[in-house]
């Protein structure tokens, strides 16, 4: 085992794999700073050049790029507060406050050391590991992969926020989101009313830029100002470093963490970053501030995130099954090059699966190492008003939400979700609680059926199980302890809130609790059409909800000044009473502009005029700069779309004409 | 900083304009000789699938011996289970050949089930290619039998078998088993074989089945360390149209023959119809090219040598098996024969189908 070790080493660091590995880094940096585009985009960007490549080349190329995704995402999060991907929406929670306080720096060095840590950590476990991972990977069965999704659901408590009640009916609306589609049990459509845009669900990339993205640049429009105030990254490199330092053993953990979590397959990645977060925010004893910009909150899901692509690599090697979007583009590309993945990955092709292991190692100082580099140019974009480059953001989040469908479906259900998302931030409902309901729906759902078609209710007694279900007492425990609200306080449920003592204040916030409301009520009444199996877990879900909105909604409507439930951001939020505060739906506005202009003429069209109409009418931009960045941005974009080779979604004017390309 | 910015965007804006005038270039005519077009290869799913790698590891050796070796381009358009990418195929593709589409047992489906989704009339288009595949059932040793001469043995059994829904390629197996008399709960909500095979591995499930190159790699280890016993293979379909034994598993019998063994007559009737219908449409016929209605005799031949003269380049001999499994890509009249067998169904068949799986398994085909 050593020998094939040190041949696979000796193999990798020659100059043409390492040449490979660069360009594949290369390629996932630029992806994973794009916010929304993640390890699909990247590789398949890749996929056309694999053929003909050798073998160990290839694949130094590929890991290169899904290695160092999670490390380059960071920018975004952190400087924007927009997430990169979604393996880093956690990373916002804290890094963007820090980045406002002027300690970017601070905050992505810390970030760049723990993802190339959690990565190399990765790399180590999974060397060991892999020998043996087979029969740990089968002793999880449908019964504890429930269990695991229950222990994900445990998270909610930890970031519920100032008001429980709140949080949970939060989560419940996330797993209404997330059982839209397909039911697993009888493959009946659930909430579809008639959109075939539906019967898939809606995609994860679209709740997560719903949600995070579209409120961040709705507020960041308000004002005619750049995001970082002062000093755009300020000091403290050496900072970063020490504060990765000084919490090691935190890194190490989150590594781990985010290491088994990736490799136990049908868990799906998406939700590594949160738990992460969740664990730091739960275990964290000294003066925390998260929410605020405490750097742990930073390390946490940063360490596990690129510790949780090593994990991944294991049931996609062994088993052929990938765990998430992108391991799945991994797997065809690993067929492309005439690899099989089975349990030869861990007998004859054993330096195989090493070199792909050590890639990952590789890849992770070389992507942190880069972005290191590209730190001090990278955040000077903070230092732009934020209006000048709005338009771009707006354009690169639609562009990332079309990669799901590909068709303006997409953008409508991005800008849906996104006025939700905007209430949500107003009203401080937690969108994390909701992200994680949508992404462990289905999970939560397909893995009860199947374990009580076959174990009953046995399964209850399963060692794993309870094992597993301990530990998420233990998590709700903890979790309830040391609750963080939407702007940080870790909430003591004193009812001190900022708040204006009329009722007629409120109703902005009770109206929105009351829509809520009967968004569940619809989701109820669809989940009694159907068939026992399909309806139970919609069913379940929504009258949980109702019952939570049945506590809050009178907790709003009477309870006193100041109660913890009470929070719109239009009441008390700093910028009250400042000057020069535009709208809360002006971002929206925009946004919605893009995508009633793409029904009309299609996207690329769309975006050619709305370039120049926002930097004159909003930037108040000048017309050489005009020119220029709506150029830059078109000439970009294309390119991206060349190389992907996909049509933008097209609108009324390519039925009735048909145009060349890009227009089509 | 300023300096580099100015430069990208300089460069940026060229390549724009550039590709502007090479779109608006290039009236398409229809002519076989392709120099310096662009093909697109739309397939109805997304990247990293199985459909997605079989049309990428195509797509290089298409443009290598299509003639005036045009780009061809890989064009993912996911959604709807396969149904959105082929309607747009069916409603915006034109006759030049510069459009073709990749289908799959599951763009099959629903068009043979009579899925509202459904927009695209295969009788429309002109197929190119037809890429077989075949699988391998196989149960547990605990239930007790040693080979496939046992196979009377599941009569009484309780079987278990991971599916990934009653209207995908899960089909078969489910028309299969019912039509053997055999008593399996199938489990739903599986996300592929591979996943289904790990449930089998667990214990969770004790009848399964593969894909022949996923058999090959992952189950015959199992077979030899005496973890899983091989019942049948589904078989393949000779000129002819009939099934007969699987090539691959010269050993093993075929579906008909299994079921000969276990009722001693062939199988026959309405019953063996619809399992015939759907069998062909999700193995011998999985995957398909087409070329758009109206397409010429003279674009379709072209396409048809194309994917002829290809099986002899060595790229395609290296990687076909861990692509396509160890089954030839075929032309010609037998491409012709498995489409129309693939993706014809009586339509009172249709509906015994359609009603049985309402009535067993509660799906309903959307509103």
């Amino acid at each position: 085992m050593v020998e094939t070790l040190l041949s696979a080493l000796g193999a990798l660091l020659t100059f043409d794999h390492l040449l490979y590995m660069l360009i594949g880094v290369s390629v996932g940096l630029v992806i994973g700073v794009i916010p929304g585009l993640g390890g699909i985009a990247g590789l398949s960007l890749l996929m056309p050049f694999l053929y003909g490549m050798d073998e160990v080349a290839a694949l130094a190329m590929l890991i290169g790029l899904v290695a160092v995704i999670p490390t380059s995402d960071t920018f975004s999060s952190v400087l924007m507060g927009i997430p990169g991907s979604s393996a880093s929406q956690a990373t916002v929670l804290d890094g963007f406050p820090l980045a406002r306080q002027g300690q970017a720096a601070r905050a992505l060095s810390a970030a760049f050391i723990s993802s190339m840590a959690g990565g190399i950590f990765g790399a180590v476990v999974l060397t060991g590991f892999v020998v043996v991972a087979r029969p740990i990977i089968l002793s999880f069965a449908s019964a504890e992969l429930f269990m695991l999704a229950l222990f994900g659901l445990s998270m909610v408590a930890v970031l519920a926020g100032r008001s429980l009640a709140k949080g949970l009916a939060a989560c419940c609306l996330g797993l209404i989101i997330g059982s839209i589609g397909g039911a697993p049990a009888t493959g009946e459509f659930r909430m579809i009313f008639g959109f075939e845009y539906l019967y898939d669900g809606i995609p994860l990339v679209i709740v997560g830029l719903g949600f995070f993205a579209i409120p961040e640049i709705a507020d960041l429009l308000r004002k005619n100002s750049a995001i970082a105030s002062g000093n755009a990254l300020g000091s403290g490199w050496f900072q970063g470093f020490r504060d990765w330092w000084r919490n090691l053993w935190l890194s190490m953990r989150c590594a781990g963490l985010g290491c088994i979590i990736g490799a136990i397959p049908g868990l799906g990645g998406s939700v590594v970053d949160w738990i992460a977060y969740g664990h730091a925010v739960q275990t964290v004893k000294k003066d925390p501030q998260f929410g605020q910009g405490d750097i742990r909150g930073v390390i946490a899901p940063e360490s596990a995130n690129n510790a949780m692509q090593g994990g991944a690599l294991l049931p996609t090697m062994l088993f052929g099954i990938p765990g998430s979007g992108a391991m799945a583009v991994f797997l065809g590309g690993m067929v492309l090059l005439g690899i099989q993945p089975g349990p030869s990955m861990v007998g004859a092709d054993l330096n195989i699966t090493y070199s792909v292991i050590w890639s990952l190692a590789l890849a992770n100082v070389m992507g942190a190492g880069i972005c290191l580099a590209l730190a001090i140019p990278i955040s000077r974009l903070t230092q732009i008003p934020f209006q000048r480059l709005a338009p771009f953001m707006i354009v690169l989040i639609c562009f990332a939400a079309f990669q799901a469908t590909r068709s303006l479906a997409d953008l409508v259900a991005l800008l849906a979700l996104g006025v939700l998302g905007v209430l949500m931030k107003r009203f401080g409902w937690p969108r994390p609680a909701l992200l994680i309901g949508y992404v462990l729906a289905p999970q939560a759902e397909t893995y009860f059926y199947q374990a009580l078609q076959f174990n009953g209710w046995s399964f209850l007694g399963r060692p794993g199980v309870i094992i597993i279900g301990l530990m998420t007492l233990a998590s709700v425990f903890f979790g309830l302890r040391n609750r963080v609200d939407e702007h940080g306080q870790v909430v003591p449920n004193q009812d001190d809130a900022p708040d204006v003592p009329t009722l007629k204040a409120h109703l902005p916030q009770i109206g929105f609790a009351v829509a809520m409301a009967g968004l569940l009520v619809i989701a109820l009444t669809d989940a009694l059409k159907h068939d026992f199996l399909g309806k139970v877990f919609p069913l379940s879900v929504s009258i949980a909800g109702l019952a939570m909105l049945l506590v809050l909604i009178p907790q709003l409507v009477r309870g006193k000044t100041g109660h913890h439930a009470h929070f719109d951001g239009e009441l008390t939020g700093e910028h009250v009473g400042q000057d020069g505060i535009g709208t809360l739906w002006g971002g929206l506005f925009w946004i919605g502009g893009l995508v009633g202009l793409t029904a009309l003429i299609g996207f690329y069209a769309a975006l050619l005029a709305f370039f120049p109409v926002f930097l004159i009418v909003r930037a108040k931009a000048g017309p050489v700069a005009v020119a220029l960045m709506t150029a830059g941005a078109a000439g970009f974009i294309l390119t991206l779309a060349w190389a992907l080779s996909l049509n933008f979604p097209s609108g009324a004017l390519q039925d009735l004409l048909d145009l060349p390309w890009p227009f089509r | 900083m300023n300096t580099t910015f100015t430069i990208t965007r300089r460069v940026a804006l060229k390549i724009a304009a550039g590709a502007v005038a090479l779109g608006l270039a290039g009236p398409a005519a229809a002519e076989t000789d392709f120099s310096g077009k662009t093909i697109e290869w739309i397939i109805p799913f997304s990247a990293g699938g199985g459909s997605d790698t079989w049309a990428r590891f195509n797509a290089p050796l298409l443009s290598k011996y299509l003639p005036g070796n045009p780009v061809v381009v890989v064009v993912n358009e996911p959604g709807g289970g396969s149904t959105k990418g082929t309607n747009l195929f069916a409603a915006r593709a034109k006759p030049d050949g510069l459009t073709i589409l990749g289908t799959s047992g599951s763009t099959q489906f629903p068009y043979l089930l009579g899925d509202p989704r459904v927009r695209y009339e295969y009788k429309d288009w002109k197929i190119a290619m037809a890429s077989p595949t075949g699988g391998v059932v196989y149960s547990s040793p605990e239930l007790g039998l040693k080979g496939p001469e046992d196979i009377a043995n599941l009569k009484d059994k309780d079987l278990v078998y991971a599916s990934q829904g009653a209207t995908s390629l899960d089909l078969v197996p489910l028309l299969g088993f019912r039509m053997m008399g055999f008593n399996v709960q199938h489990v739903f909500g599986f996300k592929g074989r591979g996943d289904g095979r790990l449930a089998f591995e667990r214990g969770e499930v004790n009848i399964d089945y593969q894909t022949s190159s996923a058999y090959l790699k992952n189950v015959q280890p199992l077979v030899d360390a005496g973890q899983a016993v091989p019942l049948f293979s589904w078989g393949v379909l000779n000129e002819a149209g009939d099934v007969v034994r699987d090539p691959t598993f010269p050993d093993l019998p075929s579906f008909p023959e299994a079921y000969q063994m276990l009722t001693g007559n062939a199988p026959s009737g309405p019953d063996y119809d619809a399992y015939f219908a759907f069998f062909t449409a999700g193995f011998p016929a999985q995957k398909m090219v087409f070329l758009p209605k109206d397409t010429s005799d003279d674009i379709v031949a072209t396409y048809q040598k194309a994917f002829e003269d290809m099986k002899a380049d060595p790229e395609y001999q290296a990687n076909a098996e861990a692509v396509l499994g160890t089954y030839e890509q075929v032309t010609g009249p037998l491409a012709q024969a498995l489409f129309e067998k693939g993706t014809t169904i009586a339509p009172e068949l249709r509906k015994q189908v359609v009603d049985m799986l309402a009535d067993q398994y509660g799906v309903k085909l959307g509103e």
